[in-house]
């Protein structure tokens, strides 16, 4: 077994509105080994992004994570005091956005910016920091550091902006690096550029990175684990090859058979029905029940578990369940 | 007040695809119409709802103040001259005998009258001028923008007191100057509101398939402005109230024997000491319909703008 | 698709500069010259700024062209004044990206299907009117129900199928796609996707389909155009590009597609280094050499022309 970064263990975070309550994460366990890249993919809504701002605390008001414990290194940063979280933030996790345009201060020098980032968590002069700033724009791959350095974000491409915002997250050599999105708002060929930068940093530096995106490409040709999320929960888990090779729940399947691939290319695509359900009432059942062409009496009534069908790879569905009771 | 739109933005920001906040919008069972709105800012904001019903009894006191009032607002009372309140003028009189809460009431007919017919009327030229300049672009909001430009430079006292001395007193010239001074800065908020509304995906389709510029105006532009014309308006009334009052204070608003709250509280300036009453008592209720109109706005615009963040 | 081919739109030398000071201009379309058969799904491709966008607009008249012609049926809709140009807009459509922002929020359903069809008084009265709608409403899978509904209690996918159907009111000739499903999410991307193969087939649509996901492209399309900086680097037939790009860029762009398949990786992916350059101040000979990695002196000075190349028209020295 691998060492463990982060493990976070039935976490459930809920909005609380004036029309009721939303449990945007619902009894998520995720485990990030380090050096590893771990995927979370899920369609829009499905809590994907929801999980990476409880790690981070960066829940905003009226959402607040309500159970469940997230240990960075064995340190529980759900009994962290405001302060000592601050210091976790930044530090030892970081964090990337989908829109690098409006994640950095358009009227402040992106060198400035990255700087202080270091400033605030360490007591190094501003010639240091500088320099060591330049060393990150450097590994992060800006050409010409000097010049970027003295840049205002508008005077940057898309791609250049995200890798300072790379260079931002990886200025303090945290451990964990979550990237939510990195690369959706890019372009394809700068997205391939900076998705070979994500994975060379945690080669290189031994970071473990936790990736969200809702492409599969992305997923399959980045993570070594793999969660699907769905409604809240996580549907699947697993290392990334069984789940590409052999999914096992019907929303997964649905997810990689619906992906539109070069070769042997269908007259029609093959979908999921209907629409993603609502948060607030969900059915009494599986979450998944109303959209699944298997879908059981059983299943409307009863919430299926997470079910190990094999080493590391869970599903939470009855009928692997039944299939695998059956066949002990 | 805020949160539910804040929450929807946050969520917006954080879900992954674009627009995908919608979806959580839902989720949330936020609903959007114009209904729901007022019934949120009702439930969450008394301030506004009970200067929406304060509005209302003053505009329904005005209307009856000859029903209200034994007295009639010239009816003077000799003997009884700088009376102080009392059971049988329960607001005093002034100099000349005359019942001060009958005139107020009287007098809030002009008052009410010049916060309201001046802004409706700078609120058509506004809106008017306003979406020509924002969807034509080019010199026509070049010229138009420019003459707006020159209003808002003048103190808009000044530029009234000017049109007055100009046109002669009377209510009408009220009417008239108030509407040229503040037609400006309606014509700039619209201006910009068509502006960005132009560009939108929505307008760009009505013009994909045809429909005619002017048509595009009343059907796509001008509804999607009026959540901000209703904020406009709470605004502007007060405002023009406030003018009519310091124009009727200098001396060249209303003039007697008609009355407004202005021109009481510059008569009651001279008995400021032994007769308070002539000057509190109108300016009060000016505070106070200003005052109601504000919160209303403030109310308004927390629902209906989305873009304005309150923390 | 088409059997015999029918050219719909056709445009020469196609110019379209946006000014962005009195001395410079950005040049987002730079002389393009194509056709739009019958029938067929043209498929404009390439990255952010490549002025595919642009052209898709200038082809119907949203935009007029800073020079060039297009012609539409064989008349120059380029040159025609507003008024005589007006038969031709209703046969050419537009479905836009973003399902959020192209519908209006105070209008229901019904106005907004309908809204074409009152533009043109398609319809003699409300009756016939409302009855077209639903019929429309039925073609593009929302249920009828949801008729006086308004655009905010519905889902992207629903709404996106709401303006197909506005697009699809007046039976149009010419569909222009602007990136209709690049908002939605992957399982609802596949249902939009099968609703516009569907309704092209059913109503005899030619589309132009603007998008920068190449496996959306080659899902849909019957020729792909690849464009990069306001210029055409490769068109042809999608069976023919995909199997076998020419053009440096299509070949990048094809290999950069992050496949959804974990076996697939670890072979060290060539990558296109480098920005995409300012179309304020484009390159001088090919566009693409600052970024080609087989870029030549002639590629620096020289703009290469499009030419056929097996079967399909490429602009590049090399090949």
């Amino acid at each position: 077994m691998e060492e463990l970064l982060l493990e976070m263990n039935h976490l459930k975070s809920c909005f609380f509105t004036r029309k009721g309550v939303v449990p945007a994460v619902d009894d998520v366990s995720i485990q990030v080994p380090k050096g590893k890249i771990v995927g979370i993919v899920g369609e829009s809504g499905c809590g994907k992004s929801m999980t990476a701002k409880s790690i981070m605390d960066l829940l905003k008001y009226p959402g607040r994570v309500v159970e469940g414990e997230i240990l960075l290194d064995g340190k529980d940063l759900t009994k962290l005091s405001a302060r000592e979280r601050r210091k976790v933030r930044g530090e030892e996790v970081s964090m990337i956005f989908q829109e690098p345009m409006t994640s950095l201060n358009p009227v402040v020098k992106v060198g400035k910016q990255v700087r202080e980032a270091i400033m605030i968590h360490q007591k190094i002069t501003k010639s240091e920091a500088r320099e060591r700033v330049l060393e990150v724009f450097r590994q992060v791959g800006i050409s010409e550091p000097e010049k970027r350095y003295e840049c205002y974000p508008h005077e940057l491409s898309g791609g250049l902006r995200q890798r300072v915002m790379i260079a931002m997250a990886m200025v303090c050599r945290p451990k964990l690096m979550i990237a939510d999105e990195p690369t959706t708002a890019l372009d394809v060929t700068i997205e391939a550029q900076i998705l070979k930068l994500i994975k060379e940093l945690c080669d290189t530096t031994g970071m473990s990175c936790l990736l969200i995106s809702h492409n599969l490409g992305v997923i399959a040709q980045m993570c070594d684990y793999v969660y699907v999320m769905y409604a809240g929960k996580v549907v699947e888990q697993g290392d990334v090859y069984t789940l590409f090779d052999h999914p096992e729940h019907p929303y997964t399947r649905g997810l990689l058979a619906s992906i539109i691939r070069l070769e042997n290319l269908p007259e029609r695509l093959s979908t999921i029905p209907g629409v993603v359900p609502n948060l607030m009432h969900l059915p009494e059942g599986c979450a998944f029940c109303r959209r699944c062409a298997a879908a059981m009496e059983r299943c409307q009534k009863e919430r299926p578990g997470l079910y190990e069908v094999g080493e590391g790879h869970h599903v939470r569905c009855f009928l692997t369940e039944e299939r695998e009771a059956a066949h002990e | 007040m805020k949160k539910k739109k804040e929450i929807v933005e946050e969520l917006l920001a954080q879900t992954g695809e674009n627009g995908s906040g919608q979806a959580l919008e839902s989720q949330l069972g936020e609903s959007d119409t114009f209904k729901d709105k007022m019934k949120r800012m009702a439930s969450s904001n008394k301030l506004a709802v009970f200067s929406g019903i304060l509005i209302l009894l003053f505009i329904l006191l005005a209307a009856l103040a000859p029903v209200l009032t034994p007295y009639t607002s010239e009816e003077m009372d000799l003997l009884a001259r700088l009376s102080p309140p009392s059971a049988k003028h329960l607001l005093g009189t002034d100099e000349l005998g005359r019942d001060v809460l009958t005139r107020l009431l009287y007098g809030a007919r002009v008052s009410l009258a010049v916060g309201i017919v001046p802004t409706v009327a700078s609120m058509l030229i506004g809106v008017f001028l306003g979406m020509i300049s924002g969807y034509v672009g080019g010199i026509v909001d070049s010229v138009i923008m420019r003459l707006a430009d020159v209003v808002l430079s003048f103190p808009s006292l000044l530029l009234a007191m000017v049109i007055m001395y100009t046109l002669g007193d009377g209510i009408s010239s009220i009417f008239i100057a108030l509407a040229i001074t503040n037609w400006a800065g309606v014509a700039r908020v619209v201006r910009s509101e068509t502006l960005s509304l132009r560009e939108t995906e929505y307008v760009e389709a009505a013009r994909s398939m045809g429909v005619k510029d002017f048509t595009i105006i009343l059907r796509h532009v001008l509804p999607n402005c009026i959540p901000s014309l209703i904020v406009l308006f709470t605004l502007d009334v007060p405002s023009a109230i406030l003018s009519e009052s310091s124009l009727s204070f200098l001396g060249i608003g209303v003039q007697l024997p008609n009355s407004s709250w202005g021109l009481m509280v510059n008569l009651g300036r001279t008995y400021l000491y032994n007769a308070p009453w002539l000057s509190l008592a109108p300016s009060a209720a000016i505070m106070l319909v200003v005052l109601a109109f504000n919160f209303l706005g403030d109310g308004l615009r927390d629902v209906l703008d989305p873009h304005l963040k309150d923390s | 698709m088409s059997k015999e081919k029918n050219v719909l739109l056709h445009c020469e030398h196609l110019v379209k500069e946006f000014p962005v000071d009195r001395k410079r201009s950005v040049h987002a379309v730079s002389d393009i010259s194509l056709d739009i058969y019958e029938g067929e799904c043209l498929a404009l491709v390439g990255e952010s700024g490549c002025g595919k966008s642009t052209l898709g607009r200038t082809l119907i008249q949203l935009l007029r062209p800073t020079s060039g012609k297009v012609f539409f049926k064989g008349a120059e809709i380029s040159a025609m004044k507003p008024a005589a140009f007006a038969p031709y807009r209703r046969q050419m459509q537009m479905i836009f990206q973003d399902p959020y922002a192209s519908l209006d929020p105070r209008m229901n359903v019904h106005d907004i299907i309908a809204e074409p069809l009152v533009t043109y008084k398609v319809c003699e009265n409300k009756e016939v009117l409302k009855a077209r709608v639903l019929e429309l409403m039925d073609a593009v899978g929302v249920p009828r129900e949801f008729l006086y509904r308004y655009p905010h209690q519905f889902s992207g996918g629903q709404r996106q199928r709401i303006g197909i159907a506005r697009a699809i009111a007046l039976n149009p000739s010419l569909v222009i796609c602007d990136e209709p499903v690049s908002a939605l999410d992957v399982s609802v991307q596949s249902q939009v996707l099968n609703l516009l193969k569907d309704i092209q087939a059913q109503y005899g649509l030619t589309y132009l389909f603007i998008s920068h996901d190449l496996s959306v492209v080659r899902f849909i399309s019957n020729r792909v155009c690849v464009m990069f900086l306001g210029k055409v680097c490769e068109i042809g037939d999608s069976e023919t590009i995909y199997q076998n790009p020419l053009h440096p860029y299509t070949r990048f762009l094809i290999n950069a597609i992050p496949v959804a398949d974990p076996h697939l990786r670890g072979e060290e992916k060539q990558l296109l280094q480098g920005e995409i350059p300012s179309p304020i101040n484009p390159p001088k000979g090919c566009r693409f050499h600052t970024r080609c990695p087989y870029a030549t002196e002639r590629c620096r000075t020289e703009e290469p022309e499009l030419r056929e190349v097996e079967g399909r028209m490429v602009a590049c020295h090399q090949v």
